[in-house]
């Protein structure tokens, strides 16, 4: 390889799958796995952190590449990052979910002209329902996301899902599907050229191998 | 007491400011010594004149209206505003014209860039068509970043009208087009790829819609089949050769996925960077059809500097070496 590269590696859902396509890329991941509380890996050329930091630190050049779910970019789309392949991996959806026989969020829309909406996606969520032609109140809520229409603060929520179980126990159902999220390979764009050979080879790679 | 600014722009104190004047002081030096003589042309302009350069151009952020109601922007770059004063002020001139200049520009926020006012020193060259003139403009900006320290600095060469002419020969319906450049302009290459596929395109053309724009690198990206798009390669070929006998196109990057926002770009477009910061320090390239909207039928190629942008990379390097 003709330069060194750092990739930007989130610790949460996709940490360990991520850790995993490294080593198939034959990047040494086993400092990182035995070490949590480090956070910069010179050797491997690793930086980890929060996964909605990624397209952060990618985008400053902090770090080359970063890897990166959909629906972080997604809200973060205002992010100056080349996004350059789906690595397949860390599948979940992005859906509105409602109260289990409850037709609040229909109602809402028909007698209060708005919805309300807690997320902690706003702009995906502000987005989605202005692109579908309705009106909604968005609220930002940092922690456990379904606690907000059990209270009755809002009709609906903006969430990504996985199996649905968290949705079931808390008895909200999917009403809509925003998107299909999995895991993105993002680029600095300044390091895209000049470090294209090195980038192109791992993008080779990573093609051939996941 | 804490009196608020507008958000994007800043205060600059006379630390900052003497770096910023020395920076300013050695370009201005540099440009005015390679014959492109400094213009200065009103922060305010009124919009129909700018819009008749580019619809785009005209879509300021900052607007207001004078006392007869007529609406006035602030200008969001100087190479429209030296079309206009080309074709105003030098109407009868013989080209070549040169002008440099060092002024603010204003434009709304947008993804990375969080500066509503910023400082950009540039060069125009009129009446140079082709590669002689992508040549000399090229080359005076690696002099000039070379000589106030950038060494490292690389800049990013492509065609403007490369993919639209790809889509364009590859039978791409018009209204598929505008959401393709955009996926393109913004890099989302993993849509893009989406995209190119739902269009049920023959195989050749797929390959090419997707492929071509991902390759960059030296000389050697120029080999590449480029349907379509041939002529446009064999222009930056061309590009090269010219390069090569001025002694830089070591410094170039040749990027077949390089595409400016402004729409007036129509042949070689620039993008300048340094290994030291993570975005571009500045871009240009050739607008042979601009001057011509106001009035006087010259090719023209140019090449603007964020400075600040540029000090910062100064000061990155500097920490680095």
């Amino acid at each position: 390889m003709s330069e060194r590269l750092t990739i930007a590696v989130p610790r949460g859902n996709l940490f360990s799958e991520t850790l995993d396509l490294l080593d198939r890329l034959g990047i040494d991941t086993s400092e990182v796995r035995s070490n949590d509380r480090k956070l910069l890996f010179e050797d491997a050329g690793i930086v980890t952190m929060r996964p909605s930091d990624v397209p952060t630190y990618v985008e400053h050049g902090a770090a080359d590449l970063g890897i990166v779910g959909k629906d972080v970019l997604t809200e973060q789309s205002d992010r100056d990052v080349y996004e350059l392949v789906d690595l397949g991996y860390g599948t979940c959806r992005m859906v509105v979910a409602a109260r289990e026989g409850d037709d609040s969020l229909v109602e809402s829309q028909r007698r209060l002209g708005s919805a309300r909406i807690a997320t902690k996606y706003p702009r995906t969520a502000a987005s989605y329902f202005a692109e579908t032609g309705r009106h909604a109140d968005i609220v930002e809520v940092k922690g456990s996301v379904e606690l907000a229409p059990l209270t009755g603060m809002v009709d609906a929520i903006v969430d990504l899902s996985d199996t649905g179980t968290t949705l079931r126990e808390n008895h909200l159902v999917e009403v809509e599907e925003l998107f299909v999220s999995t895991a993105r390979l993002i680029a600095n764009p300044v390091a895209h050229k000049l470090k294209a050979d090195a980038i192109d080879d791992l993008v080779a790679r990573v093609r051939e191998r996941s | 007491m804490i009196h608020p600014i507008p958000p994007g722009t800043r205060d600059v104190l006379p630390d900052e400011m003497r770096e910023l004047r020395a920076l300013a002081a050695r370009l201005r030096d540099l440009f005015e010594g390679a014959g492109y003589g400094e213009v200065r042309t009103p922060a305010l302009e009124y919009e129909d004149v700018l819009r008749r350069g580019d619809e785009r151009a005209a879509s300021a952020p900052f607007r207001l209206f004078d006392e007869q109601g007529r609406v006035l922007v602030l200008r969001s770059d100087m190479t429209i505003p030296i079309a206009r004063l080309v074709a105003s002020r030098y109407a009868d001139a013989e080209p070549p014209l040169r002008f440099s200049y060092f002024q603010h520009a204003y434009r709304a926020p947008e993804r990375a860039r969080t500066s509503t006012e910023f400082l950009q020193g540039g060069i125009e060259l009129i009446g140079v068509p082709g590669t002689a003139g992508d040549v000399e403009v090229l080359a005076l900006t690696a002099e000039s970043l070379a000589a106030v320290g950038l060494r490292r600095h690389r800049i990013g060469v492509g065609d403007g009208g490369l993919y639209r002419t790809l889509l364009a020969e590859l039978d791409v319906s018009e209204e598929e087009r505008l959401p393709l450049l955009e996926l393109l302009t913004e890099r989302r290459y993993v849509e893009l790829e989406a995209h190119v596929e739902r269009l049920g395109l023959s195989q050749t053309a797929r390959d090419l819609l997707i492929e071509l724009p991902r390759i960059r690198g030296g000389a050697e990206v120029l080999e590449h089949d480029a349907g379509p798009a041939a002529a446009a390669v064999e222009g930056l070929r061309a590009l090269h050769a010219g390069l090569e006998d001025r002694g830089i196109a070591d410094r170039v990057i040749f990027d077949l996925g390089l595409v400016r926002e402004l729409d007036y770009y129509t042949g070689a477009v620039f993008e300048v960077y340094d290994p030291a910061v993570g975005f571009a320090l500045g871009g240009g390239g050739r607008y042979d059809a601009l001057v011509g909207r106001y009035g006087r039928d010259l090719p023209a190629c140019g090449l603007a500097l964020d400075l600040q942008a540029v000090h910062t990379a100064q000061a990155e390097e500097e920490r680095l070496a």
